[in-house]
């Protein structure tokens, strides 16, 4: 048999000892002391990005949705920006944080243009200072979950550039991100080798094959895309363009065996 | 863990919210190789630059222009082989800037190894090999670890294919293990020349190495640049 | 007890214990043996007059290259034939063992095997392994119902489709084949289109390389055409790399007569393989 302590040494049944604070019933025991979290994963995010160089400059697209894991929560976001006259930008992964850096690159491109020193973001300056930016917040273990594709015209030629988020680095005439890299990249190579000098048109066809083949295979995406234009005459941004689709596979396919 | 709730078993765990790991690092592979001659030294790295199972780009060195008679070879991964070139150029220019002329090649490499070692518990994941000519315009050549530590050596290989290509390198340039062999001082010629074969033959067996090679003689007249291509598969 | 006296029925299926235990030892550190992996680009087509196989023939072993012409392309049956990637044993011995048994059943019953048949004893046989079996394959041929396609996934789930692709350049030959497959392809268009796919593997997919091998399977006639296509050439050696004789240094040399009757004997000079 128990026997019951000598003297009570809480002020109440399940109340707090002497000296201490009263914590309520399913709260909190203790504060909370635990090491400082930070999200590492991302939340709403964009798959695929492309670019690919052609004669006379640079096109980057991207799809229009955003998804919330395996949901497809936002059918309408634009993932391709323009920087200036010179210079776009692409994204994928976390949709927030291509949107804090979206609100700073602007922020310093209005800075620039204030100064009036003739001097302004030039793809290699953009990508030079993404590099930097992603690597150091790598560095301090709280990254940005993007890739970045920059693309402009460089001192008249055609600059395409990609960065991811450990602040691995590299200029290509064909890049893709995401399941681009797998699925789109092969054929953006061989289009590209078959032909160096593409003309607006021929990229723009051969970034819709890739657009639409991806959408066809990659679950995250949709058949809704954008697609940023850089030549001498300046940047245009060409929005939610619809691959055709072609379905007659499904006659061939009856059953499993 | 609370101390109230010891004796909680791992069944009784509550699910709390997931933290995904991030991993600051990451493998983009390449090989460098340099070899020290009389008065020249080569210094060599395929253009491949990978991740996983796929090939970022096809074109890109992985040797850096430090001075007019030092080059550095750097490959593993390359968000830390760039921000590694980025200082050290910064670090070369300041010096040049203090003190009126450019840093030797021993030099170089004593700073190197103290920036690698600065990092030593964060480290640059980088595999450095520095070649270039001494103060007596000999060829010379440096290899590093990760984490700082470094010699001079006659010929090194680094990177994801080194273990293939040092011994080959050591009987090559250090006939060693051989009988009656004339040890022929190695010309710049058949220097570059050994450098094709072996990068031919790393790049048969070694799937994070291929593409092309770019090619750098040092000279007391300055650094050349030679091409060479190979499979790319 | 009575238990000891009556036999206690024996627990029915597969035990995977071993299985369990390898993973937990490998949570300790142990490292397993590694084996042969084929990276791998494999594919297939469906055109107008059967079906096309292609392969690419790298195995690797872990970053290292382990064979450079290597063979995935495996026979099942005179009208059937199997790619396969993931271990190369797996793929190996799992092919064989079925085409013995079709070998059988085509014996037992008088008839040409059905590639339905291949693709139901394959599955089953995977499927009882649950997935433990890494074996990703491409089963072809053409039966008395016509060509016929499957993808077998090595936990033993099928598709049966008119193009179809595996291995880790699986994306690279899919991007292809969604480009440009149509219905009722000419051969020697179907032909290029698989070697086209599984180049775009070889040269995109680290896992894959060397020569593309392919298999033209129709009504009446297997084409095995290996290599179809050298994808990379090799690259030419600069210098010489002979050894003066007496270069390995001798150490102790001695002599022993061996008694001994040759029966018969020949040489046949191979070249090394470098």
């Amino acid at each position: 048999m128990a026997t019951a302590p000598l003297f009570r040494t809480e002020f109440w049944r399940n109340g707090p000892q002497p000296g201490s604070i009263y914590n309520f019933p399913g709260g909190k025991t203790k504060p909370d002391l635990n090491p400082m979290k930070r999200t590492m994963n991302p939340t709403v995010t964009g798959t695929s990005v492309l670019g690919l160089k052609f004669k006379d400059g640079v096109v980057i697209s991207a799809d229009k949705l955003g998804s919330y894991g395996s949901l497809a929560r936002y059918r309408d976001l634009t993932r391709v920006m323009k920087i200036n006259d010179t210079t776009i930008l692409g994204s994928s992964g976390d949709y927030a944080d291509f949107q804090f850096l979206t609100n700073l690159i602007q922020e310093r491109v209005i800075e620039e243009e204030c100064l009036n020193d003739g001097f302004g973001y030039t793809p290699l300056r953009l990508f030079s200072w993404l590099t930097r930016v992603l690597y150091n917040r790598r560095s301090n273990f709280n990254p940005l979950w993007n890739t970045y594709i920059v693309g402009g015209l460089q001192d008249g030629e055609p600059f395409l550039g990609y960065v991811d988020k450990i602040g691995t680095a590299y200029q290509a005439p064909t890049v893709a991100s995401g399941y681009g890299a797998y699925i789109a990249q092969p054929l953006l190579r061989e289009a590209f080798e078959n032909n160096p000098n593409m003309s607006l048109e021929e990229a723009a066809k051969t970034i819709d094959r890739c657009m639409k083949i991806l959408f066809y295979r990659d679950a995250r995406s949709l058949n809704k895309y954008d697609l940023a234009i850089v030549t001498k005459d300046g940047v245009e941004i060409k929005s939610s363009i619809v691959s055709e689709t072609n379905w007659e596979i499904s006659d061939f396919v009856k059953g499993y065996e | 863990m609370d101390i109230l709730q010891i004796n909680q078993t791992s069944d009784y765990k509550k699910a709390g919210p997931l933290q995904a790991h991030f991993n600051p690092y990451s493998y983009n592979g390449g090989t460098v190789l340099a070899i020290a001659g009389e008065n020249f030294s080569v210094i060599a790295s395929d253009t491949r630059l990978s991740e996983g199972f796929s090939i970022h780009t096809r074109e890109n060195p992985k040797t850096y222009k430090l001075t007019d008679t030092t080059v550095l070879g750097a490959c593993g991964f390359h968000g830390d082989v760039l921000t590694l070139t980025k200082v050290l150029d910064a670090r070369l220019k300041i010096y040049e800037q203090d003190h009126h002329k450019q840093m030797t090649t021993g030099a170089v490499a004593a700073m190197l190894s103290t920036m690698l070692y600065h990092r030593r518990f964060f480290p640059y994941y980088v595999y450095n090999i520095v070649a270039g000519l001494d103060d007596e315009g000999k060829g010379c050549v440096y290899s590093f670890d990760p984490v700082g530590s470094y010699e001079r050596e006659a010929y090194r290989a680094g990177g994801s294919a080194s273990a293939m290509l040092q011994p080959l390198l050591d009987n090559q340039i250090g006939f060693k293990n051989q009988q009656g062999v004339t040890r022929i001082p190695l010309s710049r010629e058949k220097a570059v020349n050994l450098v094709k074969d072996v990068f031919i033959s790393a790049a048969e067996r070694d799937i994070y190495t291929g593409d092309s090679i770019l090619i750098n003689v040092i000279t007391k007249d300055g650094v050349t640049d030679e091409r060479f291509p190979l499979r790319r598969d | 007890m009575a238990a000891i006296l009556v036999a206690e029925p024996q627990a029915s299926g597969f035990s995977f214990e071993n299985c369990r235990r390898n993973i937990f030892l490998e949570k300790q550190g142990f490292i397993a043996p590694t084996a042969y992996k084929t990276g791998t680009t494999i594919a297939g087509i469906i055109y107008k007059d059967g079906v096309i196989l292609g392969a690419d023939t790298r195995a690797t072993e872990d970053t290292v290259v382990a064979d450079k012409n290597c063979s995935k392309i495996h026979y099942i049956a005179g009208n059937i034939y199997c790619c396969g990637a993931g271990t190369a044993a797996d793929t190996e011995m799992t092919t064989q063992m079925i085409s013995s048994q079709i070998e059988l059943h085509r014996l037992n019953t008088g008839r040409t095997p059905r590639v339905g048949t291949a693709n139901r004893l394959l599955k089953q046989m995977l499927f009882r392994y649950q997935g433990y079996i890494s074996a990703a394959l491409v089963l072809g041929g053409v039966d008395i119902t016509g060509p016929c396609l499957y993808s077998i996934h090595p936990h033993g789930s099928t598709d049966k489709l008119p193009y179809v692709t595996m291995g880790s350049g699986s994306l690279a030959a899919m991007a292809v084949f969604e480009d440009r497959w149509k219905p009722n392809m000419e051969r020697d268009d179907a032909m290029l289109l698989v070697r086209d796919a599984i180049a775009a593997g070889i040269f995109n997919d680290l896992g894959s390389g060397s020569n593309v091998d392919l298999c033209i399977i129709t009504k009446d006639k297997v084409d095995y055409l290996r290599p179809y296509d050298e994808a990379n050439i090799k690259g030419q050696r600069q210098g010489k790399y002979r050894y003066k004789r007496g270069t390995t240094a001798v150490l102790k040399s001695e002599v022993k007569k061996l008694e001994y009757e040759v029966v018969s004997s020949t040489v046949v000079a191979e070249p090394m393989e470098t």
